[in-house]
């Protein structure tokens, strides 16, 4: 479905680009709203799991009887109950293992066993009553330390791929990818100038506020259901299917309201042991994570290590430029610095490219996806080098991105050849922005960066059910993370041409929609505005033929205007035209009922670019840092519902923030984790922030009718390399470590005083 | 297993119940009463989601045991709109669009009525610090501050 130019230059649209209430507000302002851990089951039982307390470690022996001879007590499991049913899956086979450990606890807080129990209280108990037999192991949890040759080697035989040949040894490292084009070291020969740092940044959690909770009910006669929290029920569901050896058809999944996601709930954790537990007992079984358990054994994104060079001449052209990634994965591959190394470069137009992603393995939790995940830690790695050497050529920061900026035709350093893309528009934007000229006191500095996000399409599916009355449902089967019924149902509304208020959109369960892929990948609003546009066209074209028979005139002369059908030609023009509630109503006598379908594949997310200004203080007696003013430039492509996509920016700053200034996995020697809470892993609260100010730029995706890109991401990439430049020039000391706690600040005060 | 008789009002509503002696207020109002409103995100004080009223003392339910309240008078957030009218804060928090999933919503939307109960006419900062004890991950803030300006200006009439 490509761009309609026809809707900008007629200035067609009625409903999108408004500001309707949405339509699930008064029911989470109410406490109305059912949420994971909001739902209960008739004979429920509460669900707990046993974790490991060591980071690496052989399970010898785990003894249950005590427990599942404790009162109350209705099923014990353990990874006998979850038999790996993966037929040589690996990547099934490394989510079998992370629920539940087989033969070795990779991580602290990998659980080991479960138990379904008549309250907490009993399975608490229970647990206690568990013996395990654990032979500890060396473990290894930093990035550096996993990568080097000598480390504990977290799995076992484990060859890097991706190198020719194939390496003589096993090592920690899973997978070597690499991307660009060019020749690096003949460009770098051409430079003036060349700035070359190694960065760190540390691991952290996504922290949606609602811990993973579920509730699973599995009958004798295969029949299941499950209540969850999950960006994708589709794909939970099949996932606990293919786990449980269940036909998904028989398990149906119904997402409840979700509590925050930002890529954290497409994985299944707990899901899997709830159906295992209930299965065993024969009882619904109602799985609540606490939030220790949520920040050791769900999440977290990857901690990374990442080397920048980049060459450029005087007048500002860069020659070359190139990076090496280091990315932890958790126990389990990933694709998580192939994703860094893919994105790292993607703002510019360089001749000479090359990035190389290298996969590590450590004794920390499976890393999840985070909001544009892999993105920001190589934006911050090259936003910061291109800083520097913005300083080095004596030119200003956004003039030397301008121009160096990628444009409609440059080939990215990831491989396709761009579209119309809105890098240049967004620093242009802030080259005119009032905050860039704003006046800066003792002890501050601005910094500014850009980011990227590719963006994902993926199959989606949607439904138009056109009532008796007229009124509209919309079901669609992408979960809400943040205001998409809003969205959609102005979307319905446009191509349907009535008002806002008669949509009611609602998330459908899996037993009612096809297929539907998680809402990731910013995909949410783009790929289900694609099913809805389509659906509502399948569903006006029924309703011309309805008309056409109450009318008795040929279909040919029945067109859609403003919500109406109306005839058309000569012959026909007198006719009064017919509103949806008028169809409607005929409807049991002219067909019956009328409803819209779309089953797609949403090709085509137009590629996503952001620019950030913010000016930060530094105390240089203490090092701590306040944020005085922030600002966020982003194109839509086009903005469906304006306040929810400033929303989308603002939201993405402040996780952004709290990345780059506090937040971080802080493990002991032991390897176990110390701050798994919100007093020792704080997230920014509401006095650490000012407002965010925001500017949306609107350059149309070529490939959806109305122009919409999605926006969910790329806000979380510019902010930890614009608040390290920021930190850096306000103490004039180049800011290498993520994130910049006070203590680090002050090191780099120090080292810099020193020199 | 015998439990503890508490009597209390809880939005207006006198109330009775049994508790274990380890529960908490928030797994009394959630497990025990069916008030599914006040929401946990932490369990241990540090998120705000489980904010409730006790005695006209902003509290995380979480940390005060189900015990405690024999002859406490409780706010929760399905007290909070007037039958059908929403409190000026509700509407406010929609119309702003101060919540995007909303979890946190209702601890904020109590703490936000003591702070304009305590102070009707706050500045941004006293605003800020004032709901510092709520995390919202989504938002941040920068909604949730706009709405309560705007509660505190509709509140003073």
């Amino acid at each position: 479905m490509g761009f309609d130019a026809a809707f900008e230059k007629k200035k067609k649209l009625n409903s999108v680009g408004t500001r309707p209430l949405r339509p699930d507000g008064v029911e989470k302002v109410t406490g109305k709203a059912r949420y994971g851990a909001d739902f209960n089951m008739p004979g429920q039982l509460v669900g707990r799991i046993l974790r490991s307390p060591h980071a690496h470690a052989k399970i010898k022996k785990i003894d249950t009887t005590k427990a599942e001879k404790l009162k109350g007590v209705k099923a014990v499991i353990t990874a006998k109950d979850l038999p790996d049913l993966t037929d040589g899956n690996s990547d099934l086979y490394d989510v079998l293992d992370n629920c539940m450990a087989r033969e070795k606890a990779l991580y602290d807080g990998h659980a080991v066993a479960a138990v379904a129990a008549i309250d907490a209280a009993t399975a608490r108990k229970a647990l206690k009553l568990i013996k395990v037999d654990y032979k500890i192991l060396p473990h290894v949890t930093d990035v550096d330390e996993a990568a080097d040759a000598k480390a504990p080697l977290v799995r076992e035989g484990v060859f890097t791929t991706g190198v020719d040949p194939k390496p003589a040894k096993p090592s920690n490292i899973t997978n070597r990818s690499q991307y660009g084009h060019g020749d690096v070291e003949g460009g770098m020969a051409e430079a003036d100038f060349i700035v070359g740092r190694t960065f760190k940044t540390e691991q952290t959690h996504q922290g949606y506020i609602e811990p993973h909770a579920c509730v699973a009910s599995v009958n004798s006669d295969g029949n299941a259901e499950l209540w969850v929290c999950t960006q994708g029920h589709f794909v939970y569901r099949q996932n606990c299917a293919d786990l449980l050896g269940m036909d998904a058809s028989k398990l149906r999944v119904t997402s409840s309201e979700i509590g925050g996601g930002f890529g954290g709930k497409t994985h299944v954790w707990s899901e899997p042991v709830a159906l295992a537990l209930s299965r065993k007992a024969g009882r619904p079984v109602k799985l609540v994570m606490s939030r220790e358990e949520v920040f050791r054994a769900s999440g977290p994104t990857s901690a990374t290590s990442i080397d920048v060079r980049i060459g450029a001449k005087k007048d500002g052209t860069v020659t070359a430029a190139e990076a090496t990634l280091r990315y932890t994965c958790g126990p389990y591959p990933g694709m998580w610095a192939e994703l860094g190394a893919m994105t790292a470069f993607a703002p510019y137009d360089f001749a000479n490219v090359k990035t190389v992603g290298y996969e590590v393995l450590v004794n920390r939790p499976k890393v999840a996806a985070y909001r544009a995940p892999s993105a920001p830690m190589a934006a911050f790695a090259v936003e910061s080098a291109v800083d520097e050497l913005a300083g080095k050529i004596g030119m200003d920061p956004v003039k030397f991105r301008i121009k160096n900026a990628a444009k409609e035709g440059s080939r990215a350093s990831y491989g396709p050849v761009y579209g119309p893309i809105g890098i240049g528009p967004t620093l242009e934007a802030a080259k005119k922005h009032p905050h860039m000229k704003a006046p800066l006191g003792k002890n501050q500095g601005r910094g500014m960066a850009c980011g990227f996000w590719f963006n994902f399409g993926g199959q989606t599916c949607s439904n138009i059910n056109i009532g008796e009355d007229g009124t509209v449902n919309l079901a669609v089967g992408t979960v809400d993370v943040g205001g998409s019924r809003a969205s959609l149902s102005l979307v319905a509304a446009e191509e349907l041409g009535v008002p806002y208020e008669q949509i009611k959109a609602v998330i459908g369960d899996t037993g009612t929609l096809g297929h539907n892929d998680m809402t990731d990948g910013s995909r949410g609003t783009f790929s289900s505005s694609l099913a809805t546009i389509s659906a509502a066209r399948n569903a006006i074209s029924i309703m011309k033929e309805r008309a056409a028979k109450m009318w008795d005139i040929p279909v040919e002369h029945v067109e859609w205007e403003n919500g109406h059908a109306v005839a058309k030609g000569k012959k026909y023009g007198n006719l009064p035209k017919l509103s949806v509630k008028d169809i409607a109503a005929k409807a049991g006598r002219t067909g019956g009922p009328i409803a819209g379908h779309s089953e797609l594949v949403a090709d085509g997310a137009g590629v996503s670019f952001a620019t950030h200004i913010c000016d930060i203080e530094v105390d240089p007696q203490t090092g701590a840092t306040k944020v005085l003013r922030y600002t966020v430039i982003q194109d839509a492509g086009k903005a469906v519902h304006p306040t929810y996509v400033e929303g989308q920016y603002q939201g993405g700053a402040a996780q952004g923030i709290g990345w780059a200034l506090n937040e971080e996995y802080i493990y002991g020697k032991d390897g176990r984790l110390q701050n798994p809470g919100f007093l020792d892993y704080r997230i920014p609260v509401c006095s650490d922030l000012p407002m965010i100010d925001t500017q949306i730029l609107e350059i149309p995706n070529p490939n959806h009718p109305y122009g919409v890109r999605g926006v969910g991401e790329t806000s979380i990439v510019p902010p930890l390399a614009a608040i390290a430049n920021a930190v850096s020039n306000a103490v004039d000391a180049r800011m290498t470590h993520i994130p910049m706690s006070p203590p680090r600040i002050l090191k780099a005060l120090e080292t810099e005083a020193a020199e | 297993m015998s439990g503890i008789a508490v009597s209390t009002t809880i939005n207006g509503d006198e109330v009775e119940y049994l508790c274990q002696a380890d529960e908490t207020l928030l797994d009394v109002l959630r497990d025990r009463l069916e008030m599914t409103g006040t929401k946990e995100g932490c369990g241990t004080g540090d998120c705000g989601a489980c904010s409730v009223m006790v005695d006209g003392r902003l509290v995380c339910s979480c940390l005060v045991l189900g015990a405690e309240v024999q002859g406490s008078t409780i706010e929760t957030i399905e007290g909070m709109a007037d039958g059908a009218d929403l409190h000026p804060l509700q509407q406010k928090f929609i119309e702003h669009a101060a919540l995007q999933c909303g979890v946190c919503t209702p601890g904020f939307l109590i703490a936000a009525k003591d702070l304009l109960e305590r102070n009707p006419n706050p500045t941004e900062e006293e605003i800020r610090f004032g709901l510092a004890g709520n995390l919202c991950r989504c938002t941040g803030y920068d909604k949730i501050v706009r709405a309560v300006q705007d509660a505190a200006q509709e509140m003073k009439g």
